[in-house]
């Protein structure tokens, strides 16, 4: 590779990116350095193991990734918006929408998700940190370090550009040369095993280390979504690996697994991928459904309408969620036999999912419904994710699939089922769980104004795409001409997207606003809520329970409310409390992964083996790693139990 | 605040229908042109009718109970009962969506199933070979010996069996009008069966992403009546040029061309179905491999 090579050249758009990435670094380095908060940063940051920190960490990332995935989605839009617009070419809206589908999934969603379990988990189930604290840091800075590593992509070396399912035989050396999809097999790889071991974690977390009295039975909704998520992660996420492993040594060593010659199998790839692929559109789910349940009961006043069902629907969903991935390419001519079951297991899909949505309605049946920002996406969520979801059944009719297939109408679908489920939910817990993380409020009003642009947004951008795919608009098209009739409602469309990007800048000038002006949390309880989460303090402590409070009730913390006992807390029985040591090691073994990937992309396997090493030394490292963690003194804990339960 | 919201929203209905008067006759997989197509808009028009259902079930329940249980100073005081739920009620709403899915399974499969055949017995159907290359796509009539590129003819009442493969990557073949898409895979052959009710010229597309031309890698099918057809395919084969192997290989080079036609195929000297690089394990010349026999094509059937 030349060097010339190495740096993207030729476009405007890539030199503006450059510079505005260089004065971002010059501008982080020089805070940091101005403010003396190097130290800072490292001691509460980049070594903690503390799942609120990693939990903001992830979210923050997730914010970042929404921007970038958001750029790309806009500039598609904007390429789209008349026929034959010369805006972008066809190689770089090529590159942009495999970007914005990769780093939207796996990079946004996901983290989001994550970001949201690492905070609320260990809080509602009375826990004091997860199972594997060490663990959880490696998970967040591995998934970082591939982010990071594929995000740079598009500014060093090239993006990828075969599409975010990343389809053989295209995505291979034969017509994929550049190092883009390298990026892709190898970013992907590296944070995909920080949420493998995420899935573990929380796993454990959740079946061994909830509080006293609360039984399976009696979690909370969300929880029980997550422990069902990380039972979907470890069962799907192996299947990734091992694909994108396929993959790379397929692009880096020539072999021939996926190719179409010497015996390589191309439809290997594409069901490998979503076997993985169907059961992770519901790891991004499955706890926006958790993140709805919490948020409707607190505000409607009401115990969840139909738990054991909620719960039992879930598990279907998991299960089913395995044996549906054909009907991703049902145009595949696998037969009618095989297209006939994977469309039946795809439409009973909709079974567990329609009785979700009723018990949703019965919670808010006889409660006293309060609008407040939080709330309203989880309202708006369930009419718009009704409309994603009866497409999603029309797509699953195979026979009628073959015409929606591969259409606008298959993006309007998951746009429908993604936004509205995934992007509202995240929404929705971060307005909900803010003060748990900052110990201040979102400004509703400014959340409110996000909502209505962003929902509206949503709506004018995605629901012409349904007619646009009945005109047969394929996607992944980078321009169209003007005698098909298809200029108005691509029109309609972008003018959507605007509307949303309006509604994600609200969201940040909120965040902002908030943190200077918002509306400090004293009681730790803003919305009288239901769970223990709402029994700590905002922010809350380190150690979260001074005691570990015993669970009587499913609403634990409404149940302590109600009967007035559970709160008082005797100074006599604390015990010192015993936290992990921070440590720095996730971290650098992470830089040492991004090296590792780095020189994997680029074929310089000298640097990649150097990394290797280090990697492999981090873990010898961690195997005679005595340090079995501190006790914070009882002292201390009444110091700040004292502060912040005079303040309430 | 809220009002005005009511007001917005009142407006969304309207201008839906706006769009609908405006651009349905541009909405091809809603004018079926075969009887493909029309068993697929029967299909879609039958779900659509249930769909509309739910919808409509869902909003109305949504908007009462929001509308009626909202909070308002009168109950303030109001404390919601605590109730865990009502297994009548969650069995009839378990119960309908299963009713609802049986009624669409089950046309769904038959439809299914009857796709994979001609949609007529009585007429034998006519092979066209189709080859997607990057980015154009080749049609060869094996039993006329004539080939084109970027259109095809065919005749009306006649069931096409379209013959799929690739040289590269994965592409897939739509013409709405006629029928939903199926994927053209290098080394494989799918079958897709179409028909035309009337003569015309319908759209047909690559609806699977293969790189940089993409977009472009469009096609036309042109239906005639019998005669016409006929006599088109008699003039290919006395006035149309011969293909070689020379120029083939220039048309498969990556990039777009216009349309052309010849008067032989290049099944003569190469399927590209047949390949078989999966079978027999090693590379071969893909051109040296016309005479790859039947049997062989069996096996890439059980493979499908």
């Amino acid at each position: 590779m030349k060097w010339s090579e190495f740096f993207v050249t030729g476009e405007p758009l890539i030199y503006a990116a450059d510079v505005s990435i260089v004065l971002t670094v010059i501008g982080i380095v020089f805070i940091l350095t101005y403010f003396k908060k190097w130290k800072w940063l490292w001691d509460e940051w980049l070594t903690t193991v503390d799942h609120k920190k990693i939990g903001v960490m992830y979210i923050i990332s997730a914010v970042l990734m929404l921007f970038r995935g958001g750029v790309d989605a806009l500039l598609m839009r904007a390429q789209l918006t008349a026929p034959n617009m010369k805006f972008l070419d066809s190689q770089h809206y090529n590159e942009i929408f495999t970007t914005h589908g990769t780093i939207m999934i796996l990079f946004m969603a996901m983290p989001f998700i994550i970001g949201l379990m690492n905070i609320v988990v260990p809080l509602q189930i009375g826990a004091r940190d997860v199972a594997y604290p060490y663990l959880n840091a490696l998970s967040f800075w591995l998934f970082f370090v591939g982010a990071m590593l594929f995000n740079i992509a598009f500014v060093i070396g090239g993006s990828p550009d075969a599409g975010w399912t990343a389809y053989f035989p295209l995505a291979g050396n034969e017509f994929s040369p550049g190092v883009g999809n390298n990026y892709y097999a190898v970013a992907l790889q590296i944070s995909g095993i920080g949420t493998l071991m995420t899935g573990i974690n929380f796993l454990v977390t959740i079946l061994k280390m909830r509080a006293p009295g609360m039984t399976l039975m009696r979690m909370p909704m969300f929880t029980w979504t997550i422990l069902i998520t990380c039972v979907l992660i470890i069962f799907a996420f192996p299947v990734l690996t091992v694909a994108l492993a396929l993959m790379t040594f397929d692009r880096l060593f020539d072999t021939q697994f996926f190719t179409m010659a010497n015996g390589g199998m191309s439809m290997l790839w594409a069901n490998l991928f979503w076997i993985w692929g169907h059961p992770e559109v519901y790891i991004v789910i499955l706890p926006s459904f958790g993140i709805f349940s919490e948020v409707v009961s607190t505000f409607a006043r009401k115990r969840l309408f139909g738990y054991k069902a909620m719960v039992g629907s879930i598990v279907g969903i998991a299960f089913l969620s395995f044996i549906v991935w054909v009907h991703h390419f049902f145009t595949m001519g696998a037969g009618a036999a095989v297209n006939s079951f994977f469309s039946i297991t795809t439409m009973a899909i909709a079974i567990p999912t329609g009785v979700k949505i009723f018990n949703w309605l019965f919670t808010l049946r006889k409660g006293r419904i309060r609008f407040t920002t939080a709330m309203l996406w989880s309202l708006a969520f369930i009419p718009n994710f009704v409309i994603g979801g009866v497409t999603g059944v029309m797509l699953a009719m195979a026979a009628a699939d073959y015409q929606y297939h591969n259409s606008y109408f298959l993006i309007a679908h998951f746009h429908y089922v993604l936004i509205a489920g995934t992007v509202f939910a995240c929404f929705a817990g971060l307005h909900y769980w803010y003060p748990k993380m900052f110990g201040h409020m979102l400004n509703e009003r400014l959340g409110k104004w996000t909502f209505w642009l962003f929902m509206i947004g949503f709506n004018v951008c995605f629901f012409p795409m349904y007619f646009l795919g009945l005109m047969g608009m394929t996607r992944r098209m980078y321009t169209y001409s003007a005698g098909l009739g298809w200029t108005p409602l691509n029109v309609v469309a972008s003018v959507g997207a605007a509307l949303m990007g309006i509604g994600f800048l609200v969201l940040c000038y909120n965040i902002y606003y908030s943190a200077r002006y918002g509306e400090r949390d004293m009681t730790g309880d803003p919305w009288d809520g239901r769970t223990l989460e709402w029994a700590t303090s905002s922010p809350v402590a380190h150690y979260n329970f001074a005691v570990i409070p015993e669970v009587k009730d499913l609403d634990a913390y409404w149940e302590m409310k109600k009967s007035g006992k559970g709160f008082e807390m005797d100074e006599e029985k604390l015990k010192p409390i015993h936290m992990p040591s921070n440590s720095g090691r996730p971290f650098l073994i992470s830089i040492a992964f991004f090296f590792a990937g780095f020189g994997l992309v680029f074929k310089w396997f000298t640097l990649a083996i150097i990394a290797a090493v280090f990697i492999i030394l981090g873990l010898i490292l961690r195997s005679f790693d005595d340090d079995d963690g501190y006790y914070i003194s009882v002292d201390e804990i009444k110091r700040t139990e004292r502060l912040t339960r005079k303040e309430a | 605040m809220k009002q005005r919201v009511w007001k917005w929203a009142s407006l969304l209905p309207l201008s839906l229908l706006i769009f609908l008067s405006g651009c349905s006759e541009n909405m091809l997989v809603l004018q079926p042109k075969g009887p493909v197509a029309k068993t697929q808009y029967d299909l879609i028009v039958w779900s659509v009718g249930f769909m509309l259902l739910i919808i409509v079930v869902v909003f109305v329940l949504f908007a009462v109970v929001l509308i009626r249980y909202r909070e308002k100073p009168e109950n303030a005081n109001y404390e919601p009962p605590e109730e865990e739920g009502n297994t009548l009620l969650e069995i009839v709403w378990t119960a309908i969506p299963i009713i609802i899915v049986t009624a669409l399974a089950i046309p769904t499969v038959k439809a299914t199933f009857a796709l994979e055949k001609p949609s007529q017995k009585s007429v034998k159907p006519l092979t066209i070979h189709v080859t997607a290359a990057n980015w154009k796509w080749i049609f060869s009539y094996p039993e006329q010996n004539i080939e084109t590129v970027n259109y095809v003819n065919i005749p009306e009442d006649v069931p096409v069996k379209f013959e799929l493969t690739s040289v590269g990557p994965m592409s897939s073949f739509w013409v709405p009008q006629l029928g939903g898409q199926k994927y053209a895979m290098d080394g494989m052959e799918t079958e897709l069966f179409l028909e035309a009710d009337e003569p015309g010229s319908y759209m047909g597309r690559n609806a699977n992403f293969t790189g940089k031309g993409f977009t472009h890698m469009e096609f036309e099918v042109v239906a005639q009546t019998k005669d016409d057809f006929n006599k088109w395919v008699k003039d290919v084969q006395q006035t149309a040029p011969k293909l070689s192997k020379e120029k083939y290989d220039t048309i498969l080079k990556p990039g777009l061309v216009g349309r052309m036609t010849f008067s032989n195929t290049h099944l003569e000297w190469v399927d590209h179905s047949k390949q078989n690089s999966h079978h027999t394990g090693k590379t071969e010349d893909h051109r040296e491999n016309a005479e790859h026999d039947e049997g062989m094509h069996m096996e890439h059937q059980s493979h499908q």
